[in-house]
């Protein structure tokens, strides 16, 4: 019977960096992407600079909004795959009702489907268990072919971006991205929503005990279909950034190629795919650190497919080695 | 006899809709003949080995969200082996690429097995490391298949003893689907470890105390189920005549379909039969949908949506049969 | 290696009341055998032997390591140490394929058929000859099993014979039967009784472990038994055996001081809390009334699985009754989700403590978790209330918070106490505290004891299920004891002392003393209750 505390200098080196890891997992990451900056830089000289940083920032934004999506996801142990899908579909609606109505209102409008989206996903993975990851992708597929049918009919009216989020996609100001305009908001209430609100609790208590939640009164389904909704929500308003980046509204697979990075990022950034650990900080240095490990696979001329292979064993090597720290302790 | 109905009352059910559906697709479309019927079971041919991968780890207690990957990189190893190789040179192709399914299917549960992570992570890591695999075998749409291959899709099988109009609906492609299935399902089934595969699903517990060995036991069905994929993946070809890096949309239709065939979710109940009509009913749904001049576009939603609500369906039956 | 038999102690106290001669050959010998979970052993020093055609009956109360040692004897678990000789070879029971190429057999107390696969092929899985197994399904009473049936569709009861007739179609040299006449019928267990005895006439062991003394005194010829992970004596079963059994098993706790956190005489009785009648939950509580009173703690007693779990799983809302019910302060409440009690003012606090915790978050957040359960509360947190709060609890219960940052950290009496002062940061007016002190140090029980009697006294009421009979006299104002699915006595506190509730919980009449001539009339409480 251990009934004393184990302090933690008794505990043999091997033990105590994993509990460190596990603790601080920002530490280790930070440290990661500062060695992935220098290897760029050694192998092409002069190609870390300020253009280069502000370059970096700017695509990792949609990635980290998206990476929150499923970071917050996570924490219930789901995930959504239904991002692309859905951050395609409030960039296309937009850009195709921005000529007619206006930016402000075509942004409201865009929203809309996102959050009826959201509401599936949560009704199925809440209401009727289904995994959320089947759940996502079906709601993904439904998703993409109602976009193409509704591209058919507006395929006259054209479409284009408001100025205004070409502005904030692309632009600069004193060097930095203006998109941190938005970003940063964002990411404040994220993270403030985890740490200092009922909700953001009960996405930790959720993913780390479902059984407890459930004694303690919590109604399962309420607090998915809520967190289904916000990550759908998060998934608009990053498609509508993405596009001010992109410049590409007509696209119907826009978002597609971020699918995997987003997961990827949270996993990397320390989110638990089995739920109740993890936090935004750490997903936004993870999409900062895919980000340039893009950048640095695309100097080495890797393919496409070897990314893929990579960022899927990432995924899975994270996932094992998360497990492990979290059995052997 | 009447156990044999509520045992089986599923998939008779299934026959039923199934002919149902075919009596609305002669009367939407008078001239719907056995021709079409033979595209029907060539377009479901690829669909109908997704869902058979899908149903023996299922049955098994697992899920396998890498088929449709799998069934992208066979279908590209295939295809670009056999661009401009000659005709016996296929004769090596098929038993490779089915080896190389087998063995990549094992690899899927020998990981969920080592290292712990479930078998929906892991699966999930394996769709973009295969996905990834058939980009770097082919990085656009190429590739070729021999003749004698793509021949043996197409048309119909003269059977002995029966008479053209009966032989008229035995398209070569079902022929071929019923064949491969049956000689690797039939034996399984009637094996131990047949009985096995249904034991970890139906109970890890009570088969792990029935002696069952329940890591090799999932490592095989997760074995079969790639090599169920890879002949998928040579079925895309032979009816492509290319292979395609871009995995179709088979893990959605596997999961619904294997569903409407009467598999719990969680494992022990069902067999593939169930599964393999199902395939064929949402097929003949999509075609009846293309036959009633609806916009190909809204078909896929519909048919999303029939997938998303039998998922839905299958998911609420899951929790409610599960003991209290 | 050679067996040496003398080089294991098998016990070191003089309670052991073997006479066997040690050159006797034995079927099966198992000794020294140890077993833990992380910090909690389950086994310390169990030693198990059992002679050629003997029944040898294996007891021990709650807990003591019953379940542990079977499944290490049957390959379930592997033991951290211990030797386990089967015909005087030392074997490495690997698996349960393994177990049973060595000759030993084991029917666990829950069916372990494959519910989706029909009889034929679960016969065919264990490779069991069928002509012999359908004999013996005969023999034990069932005429008419069609063995294409699926196990799922055949009741539970007919199951258990199912697997027992698997068991004996192997010709095990022991036979290991785990609670195996407590789902069934009395013809059926009768049938059973006979083929155990018909078996050891052949020459064949059996382990017995069963909760019914009439049982095991007409059936076995010996008695190991456990407490606390350890053998503390063979019995041999004769005339009386069974006050020695008794006895063994509650060890020196007969005569222990009880010098602390004596019971405060109850709050002057203010009304009914909680009413509950005639409640039947699933398939083991079968029809259970009584009643809970503001400022009282009323103890359950109850052998393993004799309803307790429905109960308690009803009136914390996870489960629904089948019938019967339950009225809060004289209104009657239905409950579909544990939220539903919370509402009512009734917490539930389980025994496993992981299904209450949320190990990885911090103890602040762990207690403060039923206030953002409803939606109004899912906006900002006030830090500085809840930090008061939790404050307050953790202070009443002294929680050690060191180790701040993961509940896991924590030592398992601080987490068992982190999960009471969650509710008492809520404020709930009724707590069920299902086995709260299990597995912890003596100090926090005791403290666990004085809280629960303040609770009391502050006008909530307390149903307390206990596995360790002596905190009845020491926390309850009453004993409500259930045994198959029915409560079976009530005795205040002033005469619940162990002996007389481990002789309720077991189904014995009241003033039951060792005299044969008692236990005479015991088949009449025994056929009620199956």
């Amino acid at each position: 019977m251990s009934e004393t505390l184990t302090a933690p200098s008794r505990a043999p080196l091997g033990r105590r960096i994993k509990r460190f890891m596990a603790d601080r997992p920002l530490v280790p990451l930070i440290i990661l992407l500062v060695a992935l900056v220098v290897i760029l830089q050694i192998m092409r000289p002069g190609i870390v600079n300020e253009r280069w940083i502000a370059n970096t920032v700017k695509f990792a934004i949609p990635l980290a909004i998206l990476a929150g999506c499923q970071t917050l996801t996570m924490l219930t142990g789901g995930i959504d795959l239904s991002v692309s899908t859905v951050a395609t579909m409030s960039a296309f609606v937009m850009a195709s009702l921005a000529g007619h109505y206006g930016a402000p209102a075509a942004i409201v409008i865009a929203l809309i489907p996102p959050l009826l989206i959201g509401l599936l996903n949560g009704v199925g993975a809440g209401i009727f268990r289904v995994h959320p990851l089947i759940m996502t992708l079906g709601t993904g597929l439904i998703g993409a072919g109602c976009l193409q049918v509704y591209q058919r009919s507006v395929i006259a009216t054209g479409t284009k971006i408001p100025d205004f989020l070409t502005w904030l996609g692309t632009g600069l100001t004193y060097g930095f991205p203006n998109a941190l305009l938005l970003f940063i908001p964002i990411a404040a209430l994220i993270i403030f929503t985890l740490s200092r609100t009922g909700f953001g609790r009960l996405l930790y208590a959720v993913g780390d005990n479902e059984k407890a939640t459930r004694l303690s009164g919590v109604l399962y389904g309420q607090v998915i279909i809520a967190l289904y909704m916000a990550s759908s929500l998060l998934a608009g308003v990053a498609g509508l950034l993405y596009v001010g980046l992109i410049k590409a509204p007509s696209s119907l697979s826009l978002a597609e190629p971020l699918l995997l990075p987003s997961v990827a990022a949270a996993v990397v950034g320390g989110t638990s795919i089995f739920g109740g650990r993890g936090g935004y900080t750490g997903t936004i240095v993870g999409a900062l650190i895919l980000t340039v490990l893009t950048t640095l696979l695309t100097i080495l001329q890797m393919p496409e497919g070897a990314r893929r292979i990579l960022f899927g064993l990432i995924i899975l090597l994270v996932t094992a080695a998360y497990l492990r720290i979290v059995e052997d302790r | 006899m009447s156990r044999l109905l509520r045992r089986n009352g599923w998939v008779a059910g299934l026959l039923a809709l199934f002919a149902v559906l075919l009596v609305l697709t002669k009367i939407i479309q008078p001239g719907y003949g056995a021709g079409d019927f033979g595209s029907l079971a060539r377009a479901g041919l690829p669909f109908a080995f997704a869902v058979a991968a899908q149903a023996v780890v299922v049955i098994a207690g697992g899920i396998d969200l890498s088929v449709a990957s799998m069934m992208a990189l066979t279908s590209v190893t295939a295809a670009s082996m056999m661009n401009g190789a000659s005709e016996e040179y296929a004769l090596f192709v098929v038993p490779f690429v089915l080896a190389m399914g087998f063995v990549l299917g094992a690899v899927n549960g020998i990981l969920i097995v080592v290292t712990r992570v479930p078998d929906i992570v892991v699966t999930l890591a394996m769709l973009f490391v295969l996905q990834g695999a058939a980009l770097l075998v082919l990085d656009a749409p190429g590739g070729a298949a021999a003749e004698w291959l793509k021949a043996s899709i197409t048309g119909t099988l003269p059977f002995p003893f029966l008479p053209d109009a009966v032989t008229a609906w035995l398209p070569n492609a079902l022929v071929l689907l019923v064949v491969c299935l049956c000689v690797v399902w039939i034996p399984l089934k009637r094996s131990r470890l047949g009985l096995s595969l249904y034991a970890i699903g139906s109970s890890e517990l009570a088969a792990f105390r029935s002696g069952v060995p329940v890591a090799r036991t999932r490592i095989i069905a997760y074995g079969l189920a790639g090599l169920f994929g890879a002949m998928g993946g040579l079925s895309l070809t032979m009816s492509t005549g290319i292979g395609a890096p871009i995995p179709g949309p088979y893990l959605m239709a596997s999961v619904a379909a294997v569903v409407l065939g009467g598999v719990v979710l969680g494992g022990g109940r069902g067999g593939l039969l169930g599964p393999i009509i199902a395939v064929f009913v949402l097929r003949l749904v999509r075609t009846d949908l293309t036959l009633m001049a609806i916009d190909p576009n809204v078909t896929s939603i519909i048919e999303g949506a029939i997938m998303v609500a039998v998922v839905m369906f299958g998911a609420f039956i899951a929790i409610r049969g599960r003991p209290a | 290696m050679p067996a040496l038999a003398g080089r294991h102690p098998r016990l070191q106290s003089g309670t052991i009341e073997d006479g066997a001669p040690l050159t006797e050959e034995l079927i099966l010998d198992a000794s020294g055998v140890a077993k833990s979970y992380g910090a909690v052993a389950a086994l310390r020093n169990a030693s198990l032997a059992v002679r050629p055609g003997e029944v040898h009956a294996l007891m021990g109360a709650n807990g003591a390591g019953k379940s542990t040692l079977v499944k290490i004897l049957t390959g379930a678990i592997h033991a951290d140490k211990g030797d386990i000789l089967i015909r005087g070879k030392r074997r490495d029971v690997r698996s349960p394929a393994d177990a049973r190429r060595a000759g030993l057999v084991p029917v666990y107390q829950d069916a372990s058929l494959i519910p989706d696969l029909d009889i034929v092929s679960n016969l065919r899985l264990t490779a069991t000859p069928v002509e012999p197994f359908a004999n013996w399904v005969k023999e034990l009473g069932v005429p008419d099993l069609d063995l294409s049936e699926m196990a799922r569709d055949i009741p539970l009861a007919v199951l258990r014979v199912l697997d027992l007739a698997r068991a004996l179609a192997v010709e095990p040299d022991v036979l290991l039967l785990d609670e195996m006449t407590a789902a069934l019928p009395a013809n059926l267990a009768e049938r059973v009784l006979d083929v155990v005895r018909r078996q050891s006439r052949a020459g064949r062991s059996v382990i017995f472990i069963s909760h019914r003394f009439v049982e095991i005194s007409a059936l076995c010829d010996r008695a190991t038994v456990l407490r606390d992970g350890q053998t503390v004596g063979v019995v041999d079963m004769e005339p009386g055996a069974e006050e020695r059994i008794v006895e063994l098993m509650l060890g020196a706790k007969i005569e222990k001081q009880r010098g602390f956190a004596r019971r405060q005489a109850s709050q002057a009785d203010a009304g009914t809390r909680l009413s509950v009648r005639n409640l039947r939950v699933g398939t083991k509580l079968a029809d259970v009334s009584f009643e809970l009173k503001n400022g009282e703690v009323a103890g359950v007693v109850a052998l393993e699985g004799q309803g307790q779990d429905e109960l308690f799983a009803a009136l914390s809302g996870s489960l629904r009754p089948s019938t019967g019910t339950i009225e809060a302060d004289g209104v009657p409440v239905k409950f579909s989700h544990p939220a539903d009690a919370i509402r009512a003012g009734i917490a539930y606090i389980p025994g496993d403590r992981t299904e209450a915790l949320l190990m990885h978050r911090s103890v602040r957040e762990n207690i403060a978790l039923p206030f953002s359960a409803r939606f109004r509360n899912w906006g900002p947190i006030g830090m500085q209330k809840e930090r008061t709060i939790v404050g307050r609890a953790i202070e009443r219960l002294q929680i050690d918070t060191r180790a701040q940052g993961e509940v896991q950290r924590l030592s398992g009496g601080n987490q068992q106490k982190v999960t009471i002062a969650r509710w008492i940061a809520a404020d709930a007016r009724t707590v069920l505290c299902f086995d709260p002190t299990r597995g912890i140090d003596v100090g926090t029980k005791r403290e666990i004891y004085r809280l629960l009697r303040e609770l009391a006294g502050q006008g909530k009421s307390v149903l307390f299920y206990t596995s360790e009979l002596e905190e009845v006299q020491l926390v309850c104002d009453r004993a409500i004891v259930i045994f198959g699915g029915k409560v079976v006595d009530v005795l205040p506190a002033e005469i619940a002392d162990e002996a007389a509730l481990t002789r309720a919980a077991y189904g014995l009449p009241r003033n039951a003393t060792a005299d044969v001539g008692i236990l005479a009339d015991l088949p009449a409480t025994n056929g009620a209750a199956s």
